[in-house]
């Protein structure tokens, strides 16, 4: 019997193509806005996930994520290095300045200072060809990101003097070009790649030394110290001892990851603009299968009768009608995570944030299931319920 | 057969013969509805026995109770729904109101076939298909189902459109295709509601003629629903329904000179 269910299925292609968009587009919508959702809030933390040598991340203890810039006496780097358990401890600029253009427009820049002497905390990638790390030990030097220097510092075309236009498209930051932080002239000697961050600015590079320099004169300036446990050093332990003998907080990588995306969860609307986009498409989803699946089962009425009148058992029909679901079901599923995919895949190398990880395709598959049941709930409801006399009624 | 409402003479007096013989035995069968707080009596203590390889026919004006008593012959319909439903209604030995549900449906799809007014095959599927939907209720391997489900409509003249849907089918094939699927399974019952009310007068003679030869061949009963006085005649005998109560019997040579008046 289940030839026929899936005869009877597929034989009305309207109301069959019908249920399919339905969870097509709910689980292409609810996959989609979940990756996008998953990839800013994994952008929040990318400058960690960039700087995998430190084990533990050491800060003021006011700071609530990231981008919390709360900077910390200089000497407190030696308070670090003090502790039992740290193999080696860096200190870490991290501050917001102003590039000037070519135009006379400015850019606010993230920039980045490294240890001078091991450049830990640099670029997690460079562009083939467009200078190295070593290169940031060269008088003025700076590393720029890609996105950064095809964008916000690429500076514009020659003006067209009929037009009074740009003649062209803007010209990307290149190795050799220079730029103007805060009033200081810095050497692009590099292109590097990194994760993109929450507010989307360009990412400069340079030693911590040369950004202190750039960066605005303030009596504390260092933002982070990046911190090495030695072999065999509990992380979790090194922490609480960094906390106990400085005052300090000290967060293992990942936990402070977690923090970041956490404040962005609580103090930000974005999960709840983003669920209530997952939470329309369940419920678009669900209301689509649902009514296209129950008038399926309302044109099909006759027929279920015809067959419970010969001999079809109410769990025959009832296995039939979940059939009918699964396969829906299963093909919407599909084709919705294959199109978000497919989204994703296109989207790689622009703004877009998208990462599908596997818990998204699975929650998807949750959801999508409870459509399907909703869905066949209301059918097999109806068929159950069915007189099978019906068929004797003209 | 035995209408025990019946107030015409019957030839070969069913009452007279042993009670295993009757293909369907029912007494005093009583079944109301409800609709809007009102009751309606479709039946009204109905008495009917068909035995054995009987074709019987149910006539009577509309809304007189055929199709309900149809209904609760095929095991279809519950009669007790309302306090004042009752009777007995044995087919074939077994009685309805003693079944569970499930026993029920598994003794219609083993026993009973049906012929419907508006076919009602199932649209997606080839008449092949159709006519095997019966085998595989029963659980009859697919392969199987359909090979006897081809043979059999060849036996019905439609060997060459076992792959039509019903779509392509004229009204007269596709009711020819839901008799193959009444047969498919060798039940010993058939029910059919007004099998020729959407056929011309050609096609309901042949499809009729289809319906005795092939179904009454093999010994099996059919009791069959019909306001189409242009067949009375294939009849054994019809019994006449009003007011939820059988008022009349006639023999078959009676309904050939009642088709005669028509």
């Amino acid at each position: 019997m289940n030839f026929v269910a899936l005869r009877m299925l597929m034989g009305d292609k309207a109301k069959y193509l019908g249920i399919i968009f339905g969870i097509t587009f709910a689980s292409l919508l609810m996959t989609q806005q979940l990756a996008i959702f998953v990839g800013l809030m994994c952008r929040t933390f990318g400058f960690v996930t960039d700087t995998p040598q430190a084990d533990v991340w050491v800060m003021d203890p006011k700071v609530q994520f990231i981008d919390d810039l709360k900077p910390l006496q200089d000497t407190m780097l030696y308070r670090v290095r003090g502790v039992e358990g740290v193999d080696w401890a860096l200190p870490l600029y991290k501050g917001l300045l102003k590039a000037r253009l070519d135009n006379g427009s400015f850019q606010t820049c993230n920039v980045i200072g490294v240890d001078d002497a091991t450049l830990i905390g640099g670029p997690p990638e460079m562009v083939p060809g467009q200078g190295s790390i070593a290169d940031l030990r060269r008088a003025d030097s700076v590393i720029v990101d890609e996105t950064g220097a095809n964008g916000k510092l690429a500076r514009p075309a020659p003006v067209d003097p009929v037009t009074g236009k740009p003649s062209g498209p803007s010209i990307p930051l290149q190795v050799g070009d220079y730029l103007e932080l805060n009033d200081h002239r810095a050497v692009v000697v590099g292109i590097c790649r990194v994760s993109r961050t929450f507010q989307s600015q360009p990412v400069i590079y340079t030693t911590y030394n040369r950004a202190i320099v750039f960066a605005p004169r303030e009596r504390r300036l260092m933002t982070f110290v990046l911190v090495k446990a030695k072999p065999g050093i509990d992380t979790a332990d090194l922490c609480g001892r960094i906390q106990k003998a400085t005052g300090l907080a000290a967060y293992k990588a990942r936990d402070f990851s977690v923090l970041t995306y956490t404040y962005f969860m609580k103090y930000t609307g974005i999960p709840i603009n983003f669920g209530i986009a997952v939470a329309l498409g369940f419920i678009v989803g669900t209301v689509i299968a649902g009514q296209t699946f129950y008038n399926f089962t309302l044109d099909n009425l006759k027929q279920f009768g015809a067959l419970k009148a010969m001999g079809t058992s109410n769990w025959r029909l009832l296995g039939m009608i979940v059939l009918q679901a699964v396969v829906v079901g299963l093909i919407g599923y599909g084709l919705g995570v294959g199109l978000a995919s497919l989204f994703g895949l296109l989207s790689g190398r622009s703004e877009l944030a998208f990462r599908l990880v596997w818990q998204i395709p699975a929650a998807t598959a949750v959801a999508v299931t409870v459509i399907c049941v909703i869905a066949s709930l209301l059918s097999i409801w109806k068929v159950m319920r069915l007189e099978p006399a019906i068929v004797f009624k003209g | 057969m035995s209408l025990t409402t019946a107030s015409t003479p019957v030839l070969n007096d069913p009452r007279n013969r042993p009670a295993g013989e009757f293909a369907v035995s029912c007494k005093n069968v009583k079944k109301t509805y409800s609709t809007g707080g009102t009751k309606v009596y479709a039946l009204r203590g109905v008495d009917l026995s068909v035995p054995v390889g009987e074709l019987m026919m149910l006539v009577g004006p509309s809304g007189c109770g055929k199709t309900t008593l149809i209904s609760v012959v095929a095991g279809i319909l519950d009669r007790d729904e309302d306090p004042e439903d009752g009777g007995e209604c044995i087919v074939f030995g077994q009685d309805f109101s003693k079944m569970s549900a499930s026993q029920k449906t598994r003794f219609r799809g083993q026993t009973v076939g049906f012929v419907f007014q508006q076919f009602n095959l199932l649209p997606a599927l080839t008449a092949a298909q159709n006519v095997a939907v019966p085998l595989l209720i029963n659980g009859v391997p697919r392969s199987v189902a359909f090979k006897k489900a081809t043979e059999l409509l060849g036996r019905v003249g439609l060997g060459d459109r076992a792959t039509s849907l019903p779509k392509n089918l004229s009204g007269g094939q596709q009711q020819r295709v839901a008799i193959a699927r009444a047969l498919v399974h060798d039940p010993k019952l058939i029910v059919c509601d007004e099998p020729t009310s959407a056929l011309d007068h050609q096609t309901g003679h042949v499809v009729m003629s289809l319906l005795k030869d092939v179904a009454m061949g093999e010994g099996r009963t059919l009791v069959i629903v019909t306001h189409d006085a242009r067949i009375f005649g294939f009849a054994d005998r019809i019994a006449t329904m009003d007011d939820g109560r059988i008022v009349k019997t006639i023999v078959g040579r009676e309904a050939i000179a009642a088709e005669g008046t028509h």
